[in-house]
């Protein structure tokens, strides 16, 4: 697979990590194309299957962005979107599946450059094998 | 309720084998409060089978369905259909109750456990299911505060607690349980019974039950 259908797909919480990517747009800030951004309400309502689904639909890499820890606007949500993405890894684990291709970040809405940096980061990892 | 646990994901495949169109059939009723067969992981064990295959490069077809109580003959046919005719083989997420009822309905189709069902008991708190009752048929609860020593006791003990309770009122055999002689006496002595400690109880019978079970109600 190329590069360019080997895609990323970043659940993006709404409050913060969704603000950041448009901040990234709005600064010029490049990143790697091939990531399909989803606005969601909030971390935590991303599920276990969300990220099953993605993979079987053929991402190589998931993303759950949320808020930083202690500033989740619906309080818990972003605790709730790290354990299931600890649960996702060892689900992937079992199919084959590197756990490091699903990741769990933390934002406020200004890290317009991490978000970047996170995207860049994914999409190397998913170039490596 | 029956608590059962998902079996290993390798277990599972090697089962499933050869085979190209499956149905994963959860159940609606006691596994989907123990996490182990309802919807949700109907949903993820489907997922996690069509990407291992499709990671081998093998073709695998998986339906998924729910029955809301996969024991009851008519919920099951009511549910599946003829879902059944298009697969080649079942694996169902009930408990063994449940499989063996779709077994007796679809006797032309394999069908496979996907669950290792291993007790009856109760939820205790979110993610934590605790043994309750060994179904010994002849129940011991009015002597014992309303505490099972048949399964709570590790060594099934009616006449505890044993010599090795260990300070704190734990178990010998694991620090991490509870010794359910020294529960029983608690509770006993709560309600000013304690008399019943001293008690001597005969040998319970075990035969009550005479295995395979059945229960005919007088009027039916
Ligand atoms: S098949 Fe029946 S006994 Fe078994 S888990 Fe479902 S409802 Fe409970
Ligand atoms: S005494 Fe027998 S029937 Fe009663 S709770 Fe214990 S195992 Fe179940």
């Amino acid at each position: 697979m190329t590069r360019e259908n080997k895609k990323i797909i970043a659940f993006c919480c709404a409050e913060s990590a969704y603000r950041a990517a448009d901040r990234a747009g709005r600064l010029r800030i490049r990143y790697p194309d091939n990531v399909r951004v989803i606005r969601i309400p909030c971390a935590g309502r991303v599920s276990v299957l969300h990220i099953l689904k993605a993979f079987e639909k053929g991402a190589a890499g998931v993303l759950v962005m949320g808020c930083q820890e202690g500033a989740c606007r619906h309080l818990t949500g972003n605790i709730r979107a790290k354990e299931r993405v600890k649960y996702a890894k060892d689900l992937l684990k079992e199919v084959g599946i590197n756990g490091q291709r699903v990741k769990m970040v933390n934002f406020s809405p200004d890290m317009a450059q991490k978000f970047a940096r996170e995207i860049e980061e994914m999409a190397e990892k998913i170039k490596e094998e | 309720m029956i608590i059962a646990e998902r079996k290993p994901l390798e277990e599972i495949r090697n089962m499933l084998a050869g085979y190209k169109r499956i149905l994963v059939v959860g159940c609606g009723t006691c596994v989907t409060i123990c996490w182990a067969g309802g919807e949700k992981e109907v949903g993820i064990l489907s997922s996690q089978l069509r990407l291992a295959s499709s990671k081998d490069g093998n073709e695998l077809s998986v339906m998924e369905a729910v029955v809301e109580r996969q024991c009851e003959k008519e919920m099951v046919l009511e549910e599946l259909g003829d879902k059944v005719q298009e697969v080649e083989a079942i694996l169902s997420m009930g408990c063994g109750a449940g499989v063996q009822t779709m077994a007796e309905l679809f006797e032309e189709k394999p069908i496979f456990p996907a669950l290792n069902t291993t007790f009856i008991g109760m939820p205790e708190k979110e993610g934590l299911w605790l043994e309750m009752c060994g179904a010994c048929g002849d129940c011991f609860l009015d002597r014992t505060g309303g505490i099972c020593p048949v399964v709570r006791c590790a060594k099934g003990l009616l006449n505890g607690p044993c010599g090795g309770t260990r300070k704190g009122g734990k178990c010998e055999i694991d620090p991490e349980k509870d010794c359910a002689w020294v529960l029983i006496y608690r509770r006993l002595e709560k309600q000013g019974r304690l008399a019943l400690m001293r008690k001597y109880y005969e040998p319970k019978n075990y035969r009550v039950v005479k295995r395979p079970g059945k229960i005919e109600a007088l009027e039916a």
